[in-house]
């Protein structure tokens, strides 16, 4: 079978290097805007709980890709300017962090009370009940609910194709140009790699959860 | 069943009785808990409405009444879960909600409430073991987080109070494989390792399938013949009250309507609440 367009697949190459780099460096942004937001919003003082339920309201509500124009073409009016990697591994590590915000601090409010209540009846510090014994079982009731999240991040970082970053899916549309005929091939390559990244994902989120759900 | 003297004491009260010339063979100690003109209200709803009670080194109580009585509520101010609305609890005479600041009683920081805790145990119907957590570690959580102890002496302790309620054979299990009868008495070894001198047990067994309420009930017999801790024993278990208690209260409605030795309390009830409360017992 003679498959010309197979001679851009170094292009293609490049381009999942960048959606890994966006994905991975979006994700680690997400995840510690989720855990600090997450944490916030039990927090005893009202001030504190304000503000991550602010960040969590305006992040959820806004669209990614408004949010992506806004700090790759908006910000630099105000004097910032941002590189395509790091304005995208902003935008969407804002957008995913308030979503994973959500599931850290419901969370935590799934764990049942009378494990706070054992936790003080045993004279545990307020810190070292938060750390023994809410968060081991709050992180193994988040880890399902995450894992679908970071799917859902990897899937939107194809959004980075309207600020001409040339990831997995900027590179398909270049091909695509030159070989407008393999078009079906182009694409349909392009959801198969797709589909693999979120298994690795789905893959390791199992893993974990099984490891760290021993006790159940 | 342990035998009773006439006036319905223990032997060993029945001693100390004799000895000071006064009724109940405790009062001639200090209390160790003081409850005074405690009031407790959720919102409007008032809980509570004026408890005075003593509690005395080594004494066991059961605390007996209707459900939604405030039993639950009088045992979780002790145990510092709830903060009474007005009036005072003392431990060894130092107050446990407020504390003296420059002079003034002030409301305690969660400082003196720590201080103050390491006196009070509590197990709870629910057990509330940490599931993620196996049997030992369950009990060693508080020995090595709170008292500091190295892992060797803590699970050492540990294991010694695990032999006391007969699961030395399941110390790396984890809570979802035990029954309830052997949850309840991992939860009982968790509270006695930190060795409080006032425990209260909240209707330990009434989660219980019928056929494990035994097991539970007499590990907390052979505690209380150990001896020195205080006893605040919310039950409806009312055999195992007259077995175990030297005193009976029997709370309803916010107040204590009537208290005594079992066999007062027992054999011969005052007041018709009791009576009848009594009554669906037989
Ligand atoms: N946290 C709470 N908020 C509101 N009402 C409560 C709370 N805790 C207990 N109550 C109410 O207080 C009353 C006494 O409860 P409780 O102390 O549990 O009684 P008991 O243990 O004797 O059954 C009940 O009417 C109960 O609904
Ligand atoms: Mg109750």
């Amino acid at each position: 079978m003679n498959l010309p367009w197979l001679e851009s697949l170094p292009l293609l190459v490049d381009g999942l290097l960048i959606t890994v780099q966006v994905a991975v460096l979006s994700s680690v942004v997400a995840l510690a805007l989720a855990a600090a937001a997450g944490l916030a919003r039990t927090s005893r003082y009202a001030a504190i709980r304000g503000l991550a339920g602010t960040y969590v309201e305006i992040f959820r509500a806004c669209s990614l890709l408004v949010l992506l124009f806004w700090v790759y073409f908006a910000l630099p009016f105000l004097g910032i300017e941002l590189s395509k990697v790091t304005a995208a591994v902003l935008a969407i590590g804002l957008n995913i962090g308030a979503y994973g915000a959500e599931i850290v601090r419901s969370s935590l409010k799934a764990i049942p009370e009378g494990q706070h209540e054992a936790g003080i009846a045993l004279n545990l510090s307020p810190n070292e009940r938060m750390l023994r014994i809410i968060l081991p079982q709050a992180v193994a009731r988040m880890l399902p609910p995450f894992g679908n999240l970071l799917i859902e991040l990897l899937k939107s970082t194809s959004l980075v194709y309207f600020i001409t970053l040339s990831d997995l899916t900027y590179e398909a549309m270049v091909i695509r140009n030159n070989y407008y005929t393999w078009t079906p091939h182009i694409f349909g390559s392009l959801l198969i790699i797709y589909f693999l990244l979120s298994s690795c994902i789905f893959i390791t989120f199992r893993l974990l959860e099984r490891k760290l759900t021993a006790w159940r | 069943m342990i035998a009773e003297a006439e006036n319905g004491l223990k032997p060993e009260r029945e001693e100390a009785a004799e000895q000071t010339g006064l009724p109940n063979g405790y009062t001639h100690l200090v209390p160790i808990v003081r409850y005074r003109s405690i009031q407790k209200s959720f919102g409007e709803l008032q809980v509570i409405k004026g408890i005075d009670l003593d509690i005395y080194p080594g004494e066991k109580i059961a605390l007996i009444g209707p459900s939604g009585s405030g039993k639950t509520t009088l045992g979780r101010m002790l145990m510092t879960l709830e903060e009474p609305s007005s009036g005072t609890i003392t431990i060894e005479d130092e107050p446990l909600w407020q504390m003296e600041k420059k002079g003034n009683l002030v409301r305690a920081s969660e400082k003196h409430l720590h201080r103050m805790r390491s006196k009070v145990g509590m197990v709870f119907q629910h057990f509330n073991l940490f599931p993620h957590m196996t049997v030992l570690r369950n009990v060693t959580l508080a020995p090595r987080s709170v008292l500091r102890l190295a892992k060797e002496e803590a699970e050492e302790r540990a294991v010694e109070m695990l032999r006391k309620v007969g699961l030395e054979n399941k110390l790396h299990e984890y809570p979802a494989k035990l029954s309830g009868g052997q949850k309840q008495r991992v939860a009982i070894a968790r509270a006695l390792v930190m060795q409080p001198k006032v425990m209260v047990f909240d209707e330990v067994t009434s989660a219980l399938d019928p056929e494990l309420v035994g097991e539970v009930l007499n590990v907390i017999k052979d505690i209380a013949e150990d001896g020195n801790m205080a006893m605040l024993l919310i039950t409806h278990e009312m055999e195992f009250a007259r077995e175990v208690a030297d005193r009976i209260v029997f709370g309803a409605e916010g107040r204590i309507v009537e208290q005594g030795t079992p066999v007062e309390l027992f054999e011969n009830p005052q007041s018709d609440r009791l009576k009848s409360f009594l009554q669906r017992f037989r």
